[in-house]
């Protein structure tokens, strides 16, 4: 067994949020570097430039790209020969997301669902965060994050679709999903895609689908070829940058596809705004 | 693109209802943060006859909740929150002399009607620019509601704030203009 003490992880679970509130990632940049050059939209060029703007002020100046710094959201895979010495893995990410979104002056937006108190003296500043646990092979801990803004989550979707409805349902109902969200999501977005298994599992799949990098082509030749033709539909909505009107509505399309039920074809649609704040680490 | 317009607060409705959806308007002077939670209680003062915070006539109100400021800043960054969540109030805001509203994503039609009657303007700021917006607000007082935290009612000085003419008082609509214009049907 490998033991890695509590306060590293708190550490490096408090420098990548430190890190994510100001540095938008290479990929995003570069995403957006090419949406500008490519869009026909005087308008949606030019916000496209505020944005890129922003990111540059804000990585120079060390300040939060967006005023909504999202809810702390981690993909974790436990590898089976780690031993966690000093306290719980789950404390040790709530803990480090709260010294982080202290740190970096980000906001604390977890509230209770009616009230709408803040939370941040209750549970604690931005907690909780929200965690996918996962047990692998190995003597490692790996942690993906991401900040998740509220705006696009709010036109997230999911359904189940019958079999017979296929990957043309799936294009109807994405379709659907990006025209009715309009401008609320900070376009250009990147749509996650989760296929198949459950109804949660096909929403948890959509939200790590979001994980993955702007650019990269899928491994399932199948499902690269849905991506690019889910990316043709919804750029042929013109909605444009902040739904402005334009030729550039997504950034990408990323699909993870599951088994599922011989009865059910499970789809959700978790949208994810221009500002994609999300990192990687191995600890 | 629409015209480029430079325009200090508190407006006019002279000045208004010459704007134009796709306009450019970079804005300087006092505005005023409110989001859901403020808006409902400015409301309930209205209709209770009760004296407001701040003086509505001209006024601009912004959808805001900035994040802390970093020691030193007037305020931490400050981009638009989706406005559809207000919608609910803000004709009785633009009724009771406000001129203009920023914020981000698609309003109702009972704002839309409403900026037509009174003389409204209902502006995007450019979502996710909470860095670069949020330096061109020079003070920020909280004048009303401090227990609501980011959502607190505040008094900023704002200059050369950028924003767009979404909703202008003709009853267009730059979000459907603009996709009418780039959206392709099969």
């Amino acid at each position: 067994m490998r033991e890695i003490a509590f306060d590293d992880i708190v550490k490096a679970v408090r420098d990548i949020i430190v890190h994510c509130g100001t540095d938008l990632p290479k990929d995003a940049y570069d995403a957006l570097v090419t949406a500008m050059e490519t869009e026909k939209s005087p308008v949606s060029k030019e916000v496209i430039r505020q944005i890129l703007e922003n990111a540059d002020i804000a990585k120079d100046e060390k300040r939060p790209l967006c005023q909504d710094t999202g809810l702390a959201v981690f993909f974790v895979k436990l590898g089976d020969e780690v031993k966690v010495k000093g306290g719980l893995l789950k404390d040790a990410i709530n803990k480090g997301t709260e010294q982080g979104y202290k740190d970096a002056y980000l906001r604390a937006s977890t509230c209770e669902p009616f009230s709408r108190a803040n939370l941040k003296d209750k549970i604690g500043y931005n907690l909780p965060a929200i965690i996918h646990f996962d047990i692998v092979a190995g003597d490692k801990i790996d942690i993906e994050y991401a900040a998740k803004g509220g705006g696009s989550e709010n036109v997230s979707r999911a359904t189940v679709l019958a079999p017979a409805a296929g990957k043309d349902g799936i294009v109807a109902f994405v379709k659907e999903v990006i025209s009715n969200a309009g401008p609320n999501p900070c376009p250009p977005i990147t749509v996650g895609v989760g296929i198949g298994g459950t109804f949660e599992k096909a929403a948890i799949s959509s939200k790590h689908a979001l994980f993955r990098t702007l650019g990269s082509v899928n491994e399932d030749p199948e499902m690269a070829e849905l991506e690019e033709r889910l990316m043709t539909e919804i750029n042929k909505l013109g909605i444009g940058a902040m739904g402005m009107g334009g030729t550039k509505t997504a950034l990408g399309v990323h699909i993870e596809s599951n088994p599922c039920h011989i009865a059910s074809l499970p789809v959700s649609v978790n949208v994810q705004c221009h500002s994609s704040r999300h990192t990687h680490i191995t600890i | 693109m629409g015209q480029t317009y430079y325009l200090t607060t508190p407006l006019k409705e002279e000045q208004t209802r010459q704007l134009k959806a796709g306009d450019i308007v970079y804005l300087s002077g006092v505005i005023y943060t409110a989001r859901d939670a403020a808006h409902k209680r400015l409301v309930d003062l209205i209709d209770a006859g009760e004296k407001l915070p701040f003086d509505l006539e001209g006024s601009i109100i912004y959808f805001v909740g900035p994040t802390p400021p970093k020691p030193g800043d007037p305020i931490g960054s400050a981009g638009p929150t989706t406005s559809y969540r207000m919608d609910t109030y803000s004709p009785t805001l633009l009724k009771h002399g406000s001129k203009g509203m920023i914020g981000k994503g698609k309003r109702n039609q009972a704002v839309l009607d409403a900026c037509k009657e009174y003389g409204g303007i209902y502006f995007g700021a450019t979502g996710g620019a909470g860095a670069l917006l949020g330096k061109r607000i020079k003070s920020a007082e909280v004048i009303a509601y401090p227990e609501l935290g980011p959502e607190a009612v505040r008094k900023l000085e704002v200059d050369n704030f950028p924003v767009t003419v979404i909703n202008d008082t003709f009853g267009s609509d730059l979000y459907k203009m603009g996709r009418a214009q780039y959206e392709i049907k099969d």
